[in-house]
């Protein structure tokens, strides 16, 4: 942390002890989840307000999955209160499953039906669910419509586990590390669909490795370390990034230079007084997203 | 559109969910070769290959096929349905498709009948081919009368019993892969002592007695009053077809597979994450 103010101003998670928001899409105080004597979880606060979309990093074993499984009902907790959707998770019956889409990690499985009768199927399930070959469209599958799933390419394959997320129109959509084994132009697709997706009302809380993606994509990133919510801020305030000193570098005499200034704009007009033309090699440059996380994550470690 | 959300249209009617559970199951089943051939075509080489081999005169006028037709007619009923249970939501426990639809508004009951009518469909056509070949290769003489009313109530009690049977032992597994290494063993086991494989009355009496505590056996016994004269249910252990304590012990079964089914089926692999 640089500079403690701005680590206060940027952080705006609920307190412990907060009542619940009613208003929020998520909304999780005291969460506690034990396997034996280890907290997996251990005092969660946090608020996921609708129709934004929330990064939840961290690395693994920081309780992320554990988390994401007790707000999507398919863990129990030990202790807390969670509200999604305005509904205890642990009590949820199919009304509420209806309005959440849940893209898995290991989605999948080895279906004998195509990916459109798969889809099919899928919608038939809810009570007001889009139109499969619009969803197809959507998510650039429809040239696959007819393939079974196992031949599908690993990110059409995770573009279909999407299409099967969001088929029902969920209000809330979980994402489960969605680009993983994606290639740079696939990524790029995919995140244009999460924007259409916003654009159309949904809330989405996604878990990723991907620092750049979270950076991209989310309009607020908490980092988990140890079960315990770190930090909660715009990506680009995360770990007091906004107001953290910059780094200027340049070449002089031979040697690379570097210095770090809270005022980067006088410091490289000083530096250019003291060369006849361009500065060599000149670069200024703030933490990035993958050095304020890092930096997070290893001091609790 | 936060507060003053629309009221959202009425979910699906289970029916709906239903039909649709049984057209995917179906489609499951019937386009997947390896299962279609394990489970169908397995018990019809059984037949071709023993009666070929074993021609023996049993007394009363029997050949050994027309005695092998309830053995392997079993055989099929727990192929159909204890072990296409047992290994195949094994796997889907394992890939992940369990926990897929566990997340969804579908019924959770919706699946389970899904498996039901895919193991109807699968045992009346694997009945129905073993008997047409049977007829067609060996000259089987068919069951008549009442008998067709007793052969459809012990097949379909018996795949009842080996279905939750075969839903419970999915859970045993480890996942997936292991499913069809662990269930195949018990399944054979099952159906050696039981009198499949060769007549009930060479299986030594503690194998009997071990046999009798099981579903397969009774199923077995049911099925051979259907294709047998009744001169030879002197040679049952009993001295008689014991219908009625095949009725009870399937019933049994069945009860004490739903309550294990209820007790242990998980929706993802143990121990994940």
């Amino acid at each position: 942390m640089t500079s403690t103010s701005a680590h206060v101003v940027a952080d705006d998670r609920p307190h412990p002890g907060d009542p619940l928001d009613p208003d929020a899409a998520i909304s999780v105080r005291g969460l506690v989840k034990r396997y034996g004597d280890r907290a997996a979880v251990d005092g969660l606060d946090l608020d996921i307000r609708r129709g934004e979309i929330f990064a939840l990093l961290g690395p693994n074993g920081a309780g992320k999955t554990t988390t994401v499984e007790i707000l999507e009902g398919h863990r129990s907790r030990d202790a807390g209160d969670v509200r999604v959707l305005g509904v205890d998770p642990a009590r949820g019956g199919r009304r509420w499953r209806a309005d959440l889409g849940i893209v898995l990690q290991s989605g999948g499985g080895d279906s004998q039906l195509s990916v459109r009768e798969q889809l099919q199927a899928r919608a038939s399930y809810y009570a007001d669910p889009r139109d499969p070959a619009e969803v197809l469209e959507l998510v650039g599958l429809t040239a696959q419509a007819d393939a079974r799933g196992r031949a599908l390419s690993g990110g059409q394959r995770r573009r279909f586990d999407v299409a099967l997320g969001i088929v029902g129109r969920p209000r809330l959509l979980f994402l489960d590390e969605p680009t993983t084994g994606f290639d740079p132009e696939a990524r790029r697709q995919f995140w244009a669909m999460v924007r259409s997706l916003r654009d159309l009302g949904t809330t989405m809380l996604l878990t990723t490795h991907y620092l750049d993606e979270a950076e991209t994509l989310a309009d607020r990133v908490g980092v988990l370390a140890h079960g315990r919510l770190a930090e909660v801020a715009v990506p680009a305030a995360l770990g007091g990034r906004g107001t953290a000193p910059a780094v200027v570098s340049w070449t002089e005499d031979g040697v690379r230079r570097t210095a770090e200034t809270t005022t980067p704009t006088a410091f490289v007009q000083d530096l250019a007084a003291r060369f006849p033309g361009e500065v060599p090699d000149l670069a200024v440059g703030r933490p990035t997203l993958e050095d304020v996380y890092l930096k997070m994550i290893g001091d609790r470690a | 559109m936060t507060t003053a959300a629309p009221e959202r249209p009425a979910l699906p009617s289970p029916g709906r969910v239903y039909r649709t559970r049984a057209g995917v199951e179906l489609k499951e089943f019937f386009r997947q070769r390896e299962s279609v051939v394990f489970t169908l075509v397995f018990p019809v080489v059984l037949l071709l290959a023993l009666g070929a081999v074993l021609d023996y005169d049993l007394g009363s006028g029997v050949d050994f096929p027309q005695y092998f037709m309830a053995g392997v007619i079993t055989a099929g009923v727990v192929g159909s349905s204890l072990q296409n249970m047992a290994i195949h939501i094994a796997g889907e426990r394992s890939d992940g498709t369990l926990k897929s639809l566990a997340g969804t508004p579908m019924p959770k009951s919706a699946y389970f009948l899904g498996k039901v009518v895919q193991v109807l469909a699968v045992t009346a056509a694997t009945v129905a081919l073993l008997l047409l070949v049977g007829v067609a290769v060996y000259g089987i003489d068919l069951p008549s009368g009442v008998d067709w009313l007793t052969f459809a109530w012990v097949t379909v009690l018996g795949a009842a019993a080996c279905t939750l049977l075969g839903i419970a032992v999915s859970s045993l597994a480890r996942n997936g892969r292991s499913a069809s290494a662990t269930v195949t063993p018990i399944a054979l086991v099952l159906e050696f002592v039981s009198g499949v494989f060769l007549p009930f009355e060479q299986v030594p009496g503690w194998l009997q007695d071990l046999a009798s505590v099981f579903p397969v056996k009774w199923l077995a016994q049911g099925l051979r009053s259907v294709f047998l004269p009744d001169a030879l249910a002197a040679s049952e252990p009993a001295g008689s077809w014991e219908l009625g304590r095949v009725a009870l012990v399937l019933a049994a079964w069945c009860v004490a597979g739903l309550v294990l089914c209820v007790l242990t089926f998980r929706w993802q692999d143990r121990g994940t994450r």
